[in-house]
């Protein structure tokens, strides 16, 4: 009887934990391996040790990528975070037709992101010049960006929004009272008591919107294709366009590398800061 | 008197901010519909051209646009990714979820391959996304189930942990229970525990499905060679042959849109709790 049990886990783990060795951990040496070689995608290469990691940190386009992706995962962090609250504290107040308001306000996030991309595109080129009389902010570097935030943004509001309501609603209703009779209303009131209840989502949603951020793809495709001058190129985009068409597949394997631990020390340390934060309640 | 008054107005400034909000949320779809119903000699330059009513609600766009993109092709695509990778997961993700989870407190090894598989998470897409391009090309994956198989990986660190976390709310005296009767460890898994997490399944059927269906990335890279489409990649090669005939361009775009948007409106409940349990879990 024992033994069946032990049998069983060891037959359904082991094919599994098979599969996933293959599809993540196999390609994950394989793109440590291919980062030390001068591999152009094709032929022949050979190892150039630690050259692709030297050549990455001077170069401006690498360099620019970066400056772009946490500009961008910044910005569109607080603003997503900053609108998801304030609609989550209306959504949450006695208002008329709430389930449908949270419906609609939700409706974004299950839209493909690149063909929202595409609708917003033609927004930017045609429609809003033509409202404000001024040319696309698609076609300036100086502000293609914004561009980009505002759709990604878009998206990610209606996520974040629904999680703060979870968070909204874990909050007592004894506690507003109690508050209340202290004097802590409008600000105050969510300033000293529901925010740092609603901590642990806020953590959530920062955990959320930074990753996916920093990881975006689909919304520079659509939008801009890293233009104009190079000045929208996420580092995912161009990891996908210089390494898989450009014949840099051993340089943007080194890239690849590089934004990897990059990730890794920031969710790390996002984790152990809102551990903290979470401790002091 | 003019403390209630404030009071009464206060009430209302929730409900102005959230229609004002919700047509941020509404133009970009009415302009999607809109324009995929208009001809091209409607289009002028000034906005009210743009925005106004079609002149009539012909559906030449969207036949035409079916034809471009091989429309049905794509979605029978789109339709067969989804469903297998859901019932995939649903299996697999489960299983691993309920070994990995019943023994991992006890064995060192199960805990190594919960964490080993749990960081996966970290993994970001850019890192793989070249190796595994190579590989799925050597394995003759290059076409729709190479997807599926690499989703399954994908999502099964996420997955894993929802599972698994999940299975601590069920109280190990009903598998020992079923034992006593002299079920095994798979007939009790399926007989039991595995309608036990239907909750879960829910969850993950909900979140799998979004993020399998609008993906691109993944599609991309693997089937760039096999003149298959998944209806979100079918709008990026079909991009060029839309030309200026921006008209076309969104009846396509509202087809690729139509399907998730009516599973939305028919599910929109099961989706809402199925996104927040798996953030918030």
């Amino acid at each position: 009887m024992k033994n069946d049990r032990k049998m069983t886990f060891l037959l359904i783990t082991i094919p599994i934990l098979a599969l996933f060795v293959c599809f993540n951990t196999i390609p994950l040496i394989r793109g440590v391996v291919y980062s030390f070689t001068n591999f152009r995608g094709f032929g022949t290469y050979d190892w150039v040790g630690l050259r692709n990691y030297i050549d990455l940190f001077s170069d401006a386009r690498v360099g620019k990528s970066y400056w772009f992706t946490f500009k961008l995962a910044v910005v569109s962090t607080i603003v997503t975070n900053v609108i998801s609250l304030v609609l989550a504290l209306a959504l949450n107040s006695k208002i008329r037709a709430k389930s449908f308001f949270r419906g609609a306000y939700f409706l974004p996030n299950v839209l493909g992101a690149l063909v929202v991309g595409y609708i917003f595109n033609y927004f930017f080129t045609y429609i809003l010049p033509a409202l404000t009389g001024t040319s696309s902010i698609l076609s300036n570097p100086g502000t293609a960006w914004i561009g980009v935030v505002v759709v990604c943004a878009w998206q990610a509001i209606a996520m974040n929004t629904i999680i703060y309501i979870s968070g909204l609603q874990t909050v007592p209703e004894d506690v507003y009272e109690a508050g209340g009779l202290d004097g802590a209303t409008g600000w105050k009131q969510f300033r000293y008591l529901t925010f740092p209840l609603i901590i642990p989502f806020f953590s959530i949603n920062m955990v959320l919107c930074v990753k996916n951020f920093l990881m975006v793809f689909d919304q520079i495709m659509a939008l801009t294709k890293g233009g104009p001058a190079q000045s929208t190129e996420s580092i995912s985009y161009l990891i996908y366009n210089n390494g898989m068409a450009g014949g840099q597949f051993g340089f943007q394997s080194a890239n690849a590398v590089v934004f990897f631990v990059v990730i890794v020390v920031l969710s790390v340390a996002q984790m152990k800061f809102s551990g903290s934060k979470e401790e002091q309640l | 008197m003019t403390e209630s008054k404030s009071i009464r107005v206060w009430k209302y400034v929730p409900m102005i901010f959230l229609i004002l909000g919700l047509i941020t949320i509404i133009f970009p779809l009415y302009m999607t519909i809109i324009i995929a119903f208009k001809q091209p000699s409607e289009m002028t330059n000034s906005i009210s051209g743009i925005l106004s009513l079609p002149q009539s609600w012909s559906l030449n766009n969207f036949r035409e646009a079916m034809e471009v993109t091989d429309f049905w092709h794509s979605l029978g695509n789109s339709l067969l990714i989804s469903g297998i990778t859901i019932i995939l997961s649903l299996a697999l993700h489960s299983l691993m979820g309920y070994s990995l989870g019943r023994n991992k407190a006890s064995s060192k090894f199960y805990n190594f391959v919960y964490l080993f598989i749990v960081s996966g998470m970290f993994v970001p897409f850019a890192i793989l996304m070249m190796p595994i391009a190579k590989q799925t090309a050597e394995m003759h994956l290059a076409n729709w189930f190479g997807v599926v198989l690499l989703y399954v990986v994908f999502y099964m660190p996420m997955n894993v942990l929802l599972y698994s976390g999940y299975l601590v709310n069920i109280p190990m005296a009903l598998e020992e229970a079923a034992k006593v009767d002299g079920a095994s460890t798979w007939t009790t898994y399926w007989k039991i525990i595995f309608p036990i997490m239907k909750p879960m399944h829910a969850t993950v059927a909900v979140i799998t499905a979004l993020s399998v269906w609008n993906d691109v990335m993944t599609p991309l890279i693997v089937m760039a060679g096999s003149s298959q489409n998944t209806l979100p990649l079918a709008q990026l090669n079909f991009q060029s042959q839309f030309g200026t005939n921006y008209n076309l361009a969104f009846a396509s775009y509202l087809l690729a849109l139509l399907p998730i948007l009516i599973f939305y409106i028919v599910c929109q409940k099961q989706i809402l709790n199925g996104v927040v349990n798996g953030a918030v879990k």
